[in-house]
């Protein structure tokens, strides 16, 4: 038996094999492995009993169901208009050299993901990023740095 | 919280305050309520006026009788909380600070429409604040059953998609599949959740409503003007040195809005979100904020004349471009035109007439798009570029 098989067998026999659980299991998958593997998508669509297209459709419609790897850490930096106009680049720079990636990748030691994602909620205290499920607000470049140390440590 | 100064604008508290009242906002109405007939109740949001407070304001009394009437035993209250509107964050703090209020509005839907069930459709942005809402939910569904009253609530959560704050978008989602909008007719009311009727609305929907039950219809029904009845929770950010979550009167006129919260130097106001109309200086002092003027889900973003009115556009048209659900022709291909159009007239690969054929592709969207995302591009399009044509091509 598959790692997978027994992850999905655990989410099933919680929710049931409704098609109305697809999104709450790749959600649960999302927060506990940080992505959607191939492997993981086929086993969740063998044990719904719906086509693997189907779980690859929905997933993909979702920006936050990732199906490409990802880190224990996923930083989306939020790209609205307020958060450029109160510095968004300048977070995104000092995101990018301390962890020496590009936005869209992965540090090589798989702990973080560096990302851009739309309005997250928090046009009062821009700049703003998620990392997680975790809002962070007002941010400056000093604070990021502190953020991502203090994450390196755990 | 900063203190309103402009004398013109009338801070309120129905939604996050006691409305006047002394009592704690922790709704013993409950027991009352669920005593009282469907139709009074129904009566009663007709009379108060209320009108949806997440964009298009429907009139929420209406929609809720459409949904009473019709004969289905099995129905649904939904809560849309997707808040993916550039600019908005007022549900966040409602959520925050008031949740006990939305679940009992969302309880009373469940009472007059005959209703077991509600769900609140809570965006993937704010998974941070599932714990706390699930604990206030296990006190909420403990004591509505305690009362004898058949009715749970339970979250559902999305996974970042605007599309899906669409009402049959979000539906398809709560479902399992894509978040793609369906054909309307027929509307949620008919054939909803699971093609069952059901209710959606917004958070601060099912908040007036509790508070209209709580404290009276005459409570409501005197703030505000003939076509926009109550309060309104706003959003505001941008150029402005108090940026956050106000409740003030409905049918403020822009320039009092700009007087208290601009920087001095307000050059144009995004009333309503990216999917909402850009208003110039020149017009703030006759703007009306409201269903009679330019109505908002809340979102109030202010630039001063330091900003590239491109730039806000181009955002704008790059987060439509990302968030069109791709089902019809024109919104998906149009969105990316779009963005494509307005950056060749301004490198000058274009010349300035093609403005005008951008803005005839808006029109085509406006008609021919199946849901509202695709058909609102043109109000930003519209009010930026024909407000601040210079700046689109120097
Ligand atoms: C693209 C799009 C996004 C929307 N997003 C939201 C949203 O985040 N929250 C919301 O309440 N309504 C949203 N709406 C409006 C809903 O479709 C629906 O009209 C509303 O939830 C009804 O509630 P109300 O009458 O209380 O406003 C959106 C509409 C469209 C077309
Ligand atoms: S208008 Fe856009 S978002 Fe709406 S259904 Fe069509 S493609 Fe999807």
């Amino acid at each position: 038996m598959t790692e997978e098989f027994l992850f999905v067998k655990k989410l099933v026999d919680k929710h049931g094999t409704h098609r109305e659980v697809l999104m709450p299991i790749l959600q649960t998958v999302i927060e506990e492995k940080r992505f959607l593997s191939e492997v993981m998508m086929n086993e969740i669509a063998l044990q719904l009993d719906i086509s693997p297209a189907q779980v690859y459709g929905t997933a993909t419609f979702y920006t936050f169901l990732d199906v490409e790897n990802r880190g224990k850490y996923v930083i989306r930096i939020c790209k609205s208009i307020i958060a450029e106009m109160k510095g968004k680049k300048e977070i995104q720079k000092a995101l990018e050299n301390r962890l020496k990636i590009k936005m869209g990748e992965t540090t090589p030691d798989n702990m973080f993901t560096l990302l851009e994602t739309n309005d997250i909620g928090w046009s009062d205290e821009e700049p703003s990023m998620l990392i997680n499920e975790m809002p962070y607000t007002n941010l400056t470049p000093e604070k990021v740095i502190s953020i991502i140390n203090e994450l390196q440590q755990n | 919280m900063i203190d309103i100064t402009n004398r013109n604008l009338k801070k309120t508290d129905v939604i996050f305050g006691e409305c006047g009242h002394k009592d704690s906002g922790k709704l013993p109405i409950l027991e009352t309520i669920i005593k009282k007939e469907a139709d009074e109740i129904i009566d009663e949001i007709i009379e108060s006026g209320l009108k949806g407070r997440g964009g298009a304001g429907f009139p929420t009394g209406l929609k809720w009788k459409f949904c009473s009437m019709n004969p289905v035993s099995e129905k649904y209250v939904v809560c849309n909380a997707d808040e993916g509107e550039p600019g908005t964050f007022k549900d966040r703090d409602i959520l925050l600070k008031v949740p006990e209020k939305v679940f009992a509005g969302m309880a009373i839907c469940g009472h007059v429409i005959g209703a077991k069930e509600g769900y609140l459709y809570l965006r993937g942005e704010y998974l941070f604040m599932v714990p706390k809402l699930n604990a206030i939910l296990t006190w909420f569904n403990a004591k509505i059953k305690d009362l004898g009253y058949d009715f749970a609530i339970s979250i559902r959560r999305g996974s970042g998609a605007y599309v899906c704050g669409e009402e049959t978008a979000l539906i398809e989602s709560m479902e399992g599949k894509r978040g793609e909008s369906r054909n309307k007719p027929p509307y949620p009311v008919a054939e909803g959740f699971r093609n069952k009727p059901t209710v959606i609305n917004n958070v601060e929907t099912f908040v007036d409503v509790a508070m209209i039950q709580k404290y009276g219809v005459e409570c409501f029904k005197k703030l505000g003007t003939q076509d926009s009845r109550g309060s309104k929770v706003f959003s505001i950010s941008g150029d402005t040195l108090k940026p956050g979550v106000y409740e003030l009167e409905m049918g403020m006129k822009l320039s009092d809005f700009v007087d208290e919260f601009g920087d001095g130097d307000t050059k144009a106001v995004q009333v309503g979100g990216a999917s909402g109309f850009c208003v110039p200086r020149k017009h703030f002092a006759e703007t009306i904020i409201g269903f009679e003027g330019i109505p908002t889900g809340g979102s109030m973003m202010l630039f001063n004349s330091s900003r590239s009115m491109y730039n806000v556009l181009l955002n704008y048209l790059e987060f439509f471009a990302d968030e069109s659900c791709g089902q019809c022709t024109p919104c998906r291909v149009g969105c990316q035109q779009l963005v494509k159009g307005i950056e060749a007239v301004k490198s000058g690969k274009k010349d300035a007439d093609y403005l005008n054929v951008l803005l005839k592709l808006t029109d085509a969207m406006k008609t021919t798009s199946k849901c509202g995302l695709g058909q609102s591009v043109a109000n930003p399009c519209s009010s930026i570029i024909g407000n601040f044509v210079e700046e689109m091509i120097y």
